[in-house]
């Protein structure tokens, strides 16, 4: 077990002419953690890892492995595996050669490089391809390799910048798994770049939205899919309907219907979160546990594993619901053009806060 | 037995494409067997009569016999091996910097090798004569700023073949150099340098290894094409500096002796052919080594 590092970053600046690229990033990162950077691209989230990597010096701010202040420190002495989006696999050596390049550069002996390269194959669940040409490997081999050299030399620290983009839909996600079972046995501090939210939701222990080079929010995968921030995370992560809402006597209402609603209703303006997911639809408005919202159905879509209903509201806002294709639900389903009651129970009733910070800075 | 459906019809037109591919390549056919085929084997076989005429190996007996021919070789080639080494420490520098700098601005850089390339070989040549020779630009400011007193042997010898030399040949070293420096990924050498190479193993380790190929291309270039050359050891030499060409042309223009003029020239040829073949070796070498690991 490698004795993992937390990660500190503060007030990390970086801009490019006029545009923050990093602006005034925040970031605690546990040791052990896996933390997933969020956001879309040209948010800042590869510079933040570039930065923590040594390849992109920032205009300011601190970044500390454990206690060391590495802000000035060249990427050869920082010490951190990394995994490149294209693996950068030396196209001039075989897998045992780019998997014993950083113990060869640290003065590790020639049969202590042997055994530890045949063992980091063995971790990839690659072994006896040593001798294998890069350009001999499939796709998911050359991320298995890839991985397997940024972790031989027991860093501390572990970033990895959208690793399996490159690879198909199926192996993606059987390589989510297996990189999170790794970590689990590694216990490795771990920074992960992607774009993709349902990976991040995935694999995270939490997640760092990140939006015009600022950290928006930093929750587990739970609270992020849940609870968002701003109304950026709210429609970045998953799929969401926000409803503006009004206030009146202390209540929140909608449609000239009083909402019941879950958690703290933040201060100022704040929508109503639908998503299609968590609507149903109800027979009647018996149950007080739910929020009822009357439409006409416009259009039922089925896409295999769940279908979805597109209705719009009496106030003429277009929702969607999503729900999964078993027999009951199905025979529910409502036709175009039925006058339909969604529900959304209240536990599930979140408003997110009009926030400014999604503004470009 | 019956043909498949429409078997034989389409068996026919597979034909007729290949016929109608063979007429299309046939005039380039032509003329490479009319301008290389057919003078090199009148070469090979003018070579083989002596002097009299008579059916005879003396022609290239007198080669190995010859200690004055042995002597050209040996400065064709030492001038070919110089040139190149010049070539290879003056171009790979230059090709990293450009290789290092925005598309538009290498563009510019290029454009300045490149610019050379298009004037006249001969006017290049004596440019260069022109700037070093006993009275020329170099020895005149250099005794008027005292850097020194005598004028320089810089022209009509190897120093000024050599100089001409490597000024003609350096296009021919930095574009294939460019081009494989331009295609590693910047990547690898981050790599490199996540993985703990300070900036100096990263260049030795991953980047050279990596422009091996477009390197040996350029040598290779270089080298052949030095092996040949006339015009500017011609110039700049001044008859101090024979190669093998040289020796052709006064065989010819003088001597009217085709048959040693043609044996030379055969000999040079097959000399350039073992070397295309040695680099070529050389070449999958480095590839065999470099599947070791190193």
């Amino acid at each position: 077990m490698i004795k993992a590092l937390p990660i500190h970053i503060q007030q990390v600046v970086k801009t490019y002419g006029r545009i923050h690229a990093l602006d005034h990033v925040d970031l605690e990162i546990k040791s052990g953690e896996f933390l997933t950077l969020l956001g879309p691209s040209g948010s800042g989230k590869t510079t933040l890892l570039m930065v923590l990597a040594g390849f992109t010096r920032p205009d300011s701010g601190s970044v500390r492995f454990g206690d060391r202040e590495v802000i000035r420190t060249p990427p050869h002495k920082r010490d951190v595996g990394m995994v490149f989006q294209n693996y950068a696999l030396f196209p001039h050596m075989t897998v045992a050669g780019n998997i014993g390049f950083p113990l060869r550069l640290r003065g590790v002996q020639k049969d202590d490089i042997h055994q530890r390269v045949e063992h980091a194959l063995s971790t990839v669940q690659l072994d006896g391809l040593g001798d294998r040409r890069i350009d001999q490997l499939s796709g998911g081999q050359k991320q298995r390799v890839a991985l397997a050299r940024a972790i031989v030399f027991e860093p501390r620290i572990l970033l990895m910048d959208e690793p399996l983009s490159a690879l198909d839909k199926k192996l993606r996600d059987h390589m989510q798994i297996e990189l999170r079972r790794l970590h689990e046995k590694l216990g490795i501090t771990t920074v992960y770049v992607t774009h993709d939210q349902r990976e991040a939701l995935t694999m995270s222990d939490r997640v760092a939205v990140i939006n015009h080079g600022r950290l928006i929010q930093c929750d587990s995968p739970r609270t992020i899919y849940d609870y968002p921030a701003s109304p950026f995370v709210a429609n970045f992560i998953g799929e969401s309907t926000l409803i503006p809402v009004k206030r009146s006597n202390g209540n929140v209402v909608l449609d000239g219907q009083v909402l019941k609603v879950s958690g703290a209703v933040p201060d100022g303006r704040c929508s109503l979160m639908l998503r299609p997911e968590r609507l149903t639809i109800l027979p009647d408005r018996r149950n007080p546990d739910y929020n009822v919202f009357p439409g006409v159905v416009e259009e039922v879509v089925f896409q295999g594993e769940s279908f979805v209903a597109y209705a719009v509201l009496e106030s003429g806002t277009h929702v969607s619901m999503r729900g999964i294709s078993q027999r009951e639900t199905v025979a529910s389903l409502p036709s175009r053009g039925k006058a339909v009651l969604l529900g959304l129970h209240w536990e599930e009733t979140v408003l997110i806060p009009e926030a400014n910070e999604d503004a470009p800075g | 037995m019956a043909d498949a459906l429409n078997a034989r019809e389409l068996r026919q037109d597979e034909w007729r494409e290949k016929l109608a591919m063979f007429g299309l390549s046939l005039p380039a056919l032509v003329l490479v067997f009319a301008i290389i085929v057919v003078p090199v084997g009148w070469l090979f076989w003018l070579s083989l009569f002596n002097d009299e005429g008579v059916l005879s190996l003396s022609n290239y007996t007198r080669m190995f016999d010859s200690k004055s021919y042995t002597r050209i070789f040996i400065t064709t080639f030492k001038v070919s091996i110089l040139t190149t080494v010049f070539c290879v420490l003056i171009s790979y520098p230059f090709s990293y910097f450009l290789s290092q700098l925005p598309k538009r601005w290498a563009a510019i850089g290029l454009f300045t090798v490149l610019l050379p390339f298009w004037t006249s070989l001969l006017v290049r040549t004596y440019a260069w004569l022109v700037v070093l020779q006993r009275k020329g630009l170099v020895n005149e400011w250099g005794i008027e700023l005292g850097l020194w007193d005598q004028p320089l042997k810089l022209a009509h010898n190897l120093n000024g073949t050599l100089v001409g030399m490597v000024h003609i040949m350096l296009p021919f070293m930095v574009l294939p150099l460019y081009a494989s420096m331009r295609a590693i990924n910047a990547d690898y050498v981050k790599a490199a340098s996540n993985l703990g190479a300070n900036p100096t193993r990263a260049f030795w380790l991953v980047f050279f290894p990596l422009s091996l190929p477009g390197l040996l291309a350029g040598m290779v270039v270089v080298f052949v094409l030095c092996l040949g050359f006339f015009v500017t050891p011609a110039v700049l030499g001044g008859g101090k500096v024979i190669m093998v060409s040289m020796k052709i042309e006064t065989l010819i223009d003088l001597f009217f002796n085709f048959g040693t003029a043609s044996a030379l020239g055969v000999v040079l040829m097959i000399l350039t052919l073992a070397v295309l073949f040695l680099a070529h070796r050389l070449l999958r070498l480095d590839k065999i080594l470099g599947e070791r690991g190193a």
